[in-house]
């Protein structure tokens, strides 16, 4: 949830800005991270704040990756599905976590640690392959190193 | 010996500080720049030969030199950090290791085209890089490096640090003015060009990161000193090069811009891995056409890779092995592409799904020739009608692919297979290392930064 204090605080800054509309991506953001994704309610608060209609948000909430519309587990695990990790074993890190997650690509775990998805490259090539679980980058991943990954940030 | 211009701070293990930016020559540039006219600082800047290294290598000093100046109201410095081509990692090791030397390069730039309101537009993933961004300006407005009246010259800027939420459109410079706006990143039609209509329809200059950070090197030692860096006779200063892919040595180097396809992944890269071959690159990223071992020699500078037909792009190579097969890398390519198409104009939207489908039909084995046919006519019709460069991007590999290895791509519908199938991909191998929030790069060893190079082999 969103305190009405940190909704005030958004307002007020918003209302600084001479685009009060180029600040919809970071309110989607402040939402996301509040709610755990995109809710039809955070969808209307973003578009009060920035004063644009609901149904602008939702276009440009679709539009982006890392902005989810639906329920996601606790932490996104976003796994690198460019060609420079693909030539070296992207294919195989895919097949270990859905080993290891018992879901399929897109699915969230049972108890809501972990959702899985792909993302494009994450400019982290010259440690490839590489994944990023929440906002924390990893990379030269190896089956083992995985298994430790996922240990740490179920948590 | 070549002396790093740009990854001199590369070797601290954190992001430079303010003081030791400064001690390593850090905001010298910005001195010398306030003691001269705008003009005089954008003369030096087009003297220096100083292209684009976002891909396009448009000279930086003529880009400067379009700003409408005559309109009153803001104008706008837009820094492009949205780094999503496919295997490049350049931006992301620059903000990293050395945010000042982007914030002073955008106060210089700034100055020269009058532009008093600087955003970094920064992909979301890079956390650790906007952090040490945030600091930097922090301690650069507090040093009186940024702010109200810089240096006694009555020059004034801002900088704000812009998150995205991740779309590769977003790195086209009109899709990224509308994403900073809060619109949907379509992009824009040309013209007007965004230094007379740009972000809130002022004008606006939009550079790529690692074009930025030259701009201080360039005012503090001199056009001519930064020019001559250069290994190519056409070429002018240095260029980060990076390798990814099945060689010994992945990495990031700064080194003359000229320097040979196979002296980068020989020497610095290490060549390759034990058991690989060397097959075909990506020059410069996902959107640059093939390059073969006949190739190896090209010096990697702008004018050099387009002779060769192909373009340097980033300069970060993504080296595809003999295990490879050409056909699978690019479905991977195309599987990109074809997700993040903005779904501005129709031949790209539609035309992308359409070009995959027949890239993996021919890839398990169900394709006909009348299918490559139908491909290659795609391909091109796709190329030269839409709105912007990502589908032109976007169908190039393929274009080469069907150019430099159409006996490859024949022998799936020959053999109705794979024919590398049987020996099946690589191994998941990497060398060990740690795996926290300090993701390998101390795995890098003593490329990053240039300090091994010592000229060419002899």
């Amino acid at each position: 949830m969103i305190s009405e204090n940190r909704l005030k605080e958004l307002r007020e800054h918003v209302s600084r800005l001479d685009h009060p509309e180029e600040a919809l991506v970071e309110l989607m953001h402040e939402f996301q991270r509040a709610y755990g994704y995109l809710t039809d309610e955070a969808v209307e608060q973003a578009a009060g704040i920035a004063g644009v209609h609901p149904m602008k948000v939702e276009e440009v909430a679709t539009f982006y990756n890392l902005i989810y519309r639906r329920p996601v587990g606790r932490k996104v695990i976003h796994v690198c599905d460019s060609i420079s990790c693909w030539t070296v074993g992207m294919d195989d890190v895919f097949a270990h976590l859905k080993m290891r997650l018992g879901v399929e690509i897109g699915g969230t775990t049972g108890d809501g640690a972990f959702t899985l998805l792909p993302i494009c490259c994450l400019g982290a090539c010259h440690v490839a392959p590489s994944m990023l679980v929440g906002e924390t980058l990893y990379g030269n991943l190896t089956p083992q190193k995985i298994d430790e990954i996922l240990d740490k940030e179920r948590t | 010996m070549f002396t790093p211009v740009l990854t001199k701070n590369f070797g601290l293990g954190h992001p430079a500080s303010l003081k030791e930016y400064e001690a390593s020559g850090g905001y010298q540039g910005l001195k010398k720049a306030v003691k001269l006219t705008p003009a005089e600082v954008t003369k030096l800047v087009l003297d220096s030969g100083l292209r684009g290294r976002g891909g396009a290598g448009f000279p930086t000093g003529r880009k400067w030199g379009l700003i409408e100046k005559d309109t009153p109201g803001p104008r706008y410095y837009v820094v492009n950090a949205d780094e999503m081509e496919p295997g490049t990692f350049k931006d992301r090791l620059l903000m990293e290791r050395d945010p000042h030397l982007l914030v002073e390069g955008i106060i210089i730039g700034g100055y020269a085209t009058g532009t008093g309101h600087g955003y970094i537009f920064i992909r979301y993933e890079y956390t650790e890089a906007a952090r040490a961004l945030g600091q930097a300006i922090e301690e650069a407005t507090a040093a009186g490096y940024l702010g109200e009246n810089i240096l006694g010259s009555g020059f004034s800027m801002d900088i704000s640090v812009h998150r995205s939420a991740g779309r590769y459109e977003c790195g086209e410079e009109t899709a990224l003015l509308n994403a900073l706006e809060g619109k949907r990143a379509n992009p824009r039609s040309k013209p007007p060009f965004p230094p007379v209509k740009g972000l809130w329809q002022r004008p606006t200059i939009i550079n790529n990161v690692e074009t930025v950070v030259n701009v201080g090197p360039i005012i503090s030692g001199g056009p001519e000193a930064w020019k001559s860096l250069a290994r190519d006779k056409e070429g002018a200063g240095v260029k980060l090069y990076g390798v990814s892919g099945r060689v010994k040595n992945p990495g990031l180097w700064e080194l003359p811009i000229g320097t040979p396809l196979r002296e980068l992944i020989e020497v610095h890269a290490g060549g390759m891995q034990d058991g690989y071959a060397f097959k075909a690159c990506l020059p410069g990223g996902a959107s640059t056409p093939l390059l073969t071992p006949d190739h190896l020699d090209v010096e990697l500078d702008f004018d050099h890779v387009a002779k060769a037909g192909s373009r340097l792009g980033t300069g970060c190579v993504t080296v595809l092995d003999d295990s490879c097969c050409i056909v699978r890398a690019m479905v991977n390519l195309m599987v990109f592409f074809a997700r993040e198409s903005c779904g501005w104009c129709t031949p790209c939207r539609d035309g992308l799904p359409f070009v995959l489908d027949i890239l993996r039909r021919i890839e398990d084995g169900s394709a006909t020739f009348d299918d490559i046919a139908v491909m290659e006519e795609n391909c091109d019709a796709i190329y030269s009608n839409t709105f912007c460069a990502f589908a032109p991007g976007a169908v190039g590999p393929v274009q080469s692919m069907m150019k430099l290895f159409r006996d490859e791509v024949e022998e799936h519908i020959k053999l109705g297979r794979c024919p590398l199938k049987d020996n099946g991909p690589g191994p998941w191998f990497r060398k060990s290392g740690s795996y926290t929030t300090d993701y390998g790069l101390g795995d890098l060893g003593p490329g990053i930064g240039g300090e091994d190079y010592s000229g060419p082999p002899s």
